[in-house]
């Protein structure tokens, strides 16, 4: 394996780090978004979202990946691999978003709600001044740890030939005849992106614990 | 639309030999990944530091590596070392080792959280090792991680997709060579789709009677 390969594989690992941030801050908001459309009870829509969050949550990103990238243009919508891929990740993250963001809506102290609105507050002022500052804190963890899977399932998006760092050590592998050393290499990146998420969340538990404690 | 239905319909004995081998793929390894992951456990929570560090590697190192990357190391890079497995044993080793060092973690926690009572109170009435384990720490211990449990579950059912990678004829593998075969990629995908849903179905069903017994018995 020659410095080039390396070379190769950390340009994979560019298309991984920018893949996963782009399903993560879109997927995050459209996860909330939906959290919100079932939390308010909005009738069909609601019935609507809790399948779709149902189905999706049971779908391999494979398989999803492989719909979308093949049917699309089937119905006449093009779409290349980079946009199918980050498509799938953003569809199948919103879905596990949406879980852990309504859980911590369903667990919101209904009177502060009521309180908010005795003072005379909108909807929306509502929405952003009491609810969501709160639930961000509460629904933390949970989308880091949801972020970390979504890191580890990107290995997938290879199928529609995207370069990732995974696909990088496999070619190189089979080039080389000698499969081994690349993939330590991509161990040894995925590791500490992961590792640096999951030290993320654990620091988050612990500080909203120890604030908990201090009150 | 429905005439592409009729084609993967047509195709139905593949479909179903996909489904019958991703069940029995998720079902094994689901299985010796639980039993794995019970004699990884004690290892966790040893006060031997060096059985617990080796453990603690195990467990973490796991769970920071794409699954998909590990199938191909167990696939593609074993053979360096003079291991040679073919398809099916390498995604099934693959699936149980990964998913063990999940199902350990998930068992520390719950056996972390069990009540010490009852345990000293069998050991009051003469249970010992195996006998104490099996009647008296066990089934609390399973009924009180049987959702986590479950949802790992599913979580392999989905990883076993993963493996049509290393050509292994799982379902969406089944799907996909209908597809390539008669140029019907949404019928093929969605069906595909429709019977994981159906799947997860199954095992969450499974979890809530488990949450049933689990309240009958408080």
């Amino acid at each position: 394996m020659s410095a080039s390969d390396v070379l190769a594989i950390l340009q994979g690992a560019v298309v991984t780090v920018t893949l996963s941030l782009a399903g993560i801050l879109i997927g995050l908001p459209i996860g909330l978004a939906l959290a919100v459309l079932r939390w308010a009870d909005v009738p069909v829509v609601a019935r609507m979202v809790a399948v779709y969050v149902s189905i999706l949550r049971a779908t391999p990103l494979v398989t999803l990946l492989l719909l979308l990238f093949f049917a699309l243009p089937n119905i006449g919508i093009a779409i290349g691999p980079i946009s199918a891929a980050i498509l799938a990740l953003v569809m199948n993250t919103a879905a596990f978003n949406c879980e852990v963001w309504r859980a911590s809506l369903m667990n919101f102290p209904r009177d502060q709600y009521e309180a908010a609105q005795s003072v005379g507050m909108n909807a929306s002022l509502r929405f952003r001044r009491i609810v969501l500052p709160q639930i961000v804190r509460v629904s933390l963890p949970g989308l880091v740890n949801e972020m970390s899977l979504l890191i580890k399932v990107t290995p997938v998006l290879a199928v529609v030939g995207v370069v990732d760092i995974t696909r990088a050590a496999v070619r190189i592998g089979a080039e080389t005849y000698e499969p081994l050393p690349p993939f330590l290499v991509a161990v040894a990146l995925y590791a500490p992106i992961v590792f640096v998420l999951v030290s993320l969340q654990r620091w988050i538990e612990r500080r909203q614990r120890m604030a908990e404690a201090a009150a | 639309m429905i005439h592409d239905f009729g084609i993967v319909w047509s195709e139905r004995d593949l479909l179903l030999s996909g489904l019958g081998n991703t069940t029995i793929l998720s079902v094994l390894s689901a299985a010796a990944a639980l039993l794995v992951g019970f004699a990884v456990t004690p290892a966790l929570m040893s006060k031997q530091r060096l059985l617990a560090g080796i453990a603690r590697g195990f467990v973490d190192g796991m769970r920071c590596i794409p699954f998909l990357l590990f199938a191909y190391i167990v696939y593609y890079g074993l053979p360096s070392f003079g291991i040679r497995l073919d398809n099916w044993t390498s995604g099934l080793v693959a699936l149980t080792i990964y998913n063990a060092a999940y199902m350990a973690e998930i068992l520390r926690g719950a056996w972390a959280a069990q009540p010490h009572e009852p345990i000293e109170a069998g050991v009051a009435f003469g249970f010992s090792n195996i006998g104490l384990f099996r009647r008296i720490v066990l089934p609390p211990l399973l009924l009180a991680a049987g959702p986590v449990i479950g949802n790992q579950m599913i979580q392999i059912v989905k990883d076993s997709a993963f493996l049509t990678i290393i050509a292994l004829p799982e379902l969406t593998h089944a799907a996909s060579s209908i597809q390539s075969r008669h140029y019907v990629p949404f019928a093929a995908f969605i069906t595909a789709v429709l019977l994981y849903w159906g799947l997860c179905l199954v095992i969450e069903a499974g979890v809530s009677s488990i949450d049933r017994l689990a309240a009958a018995r408080r």
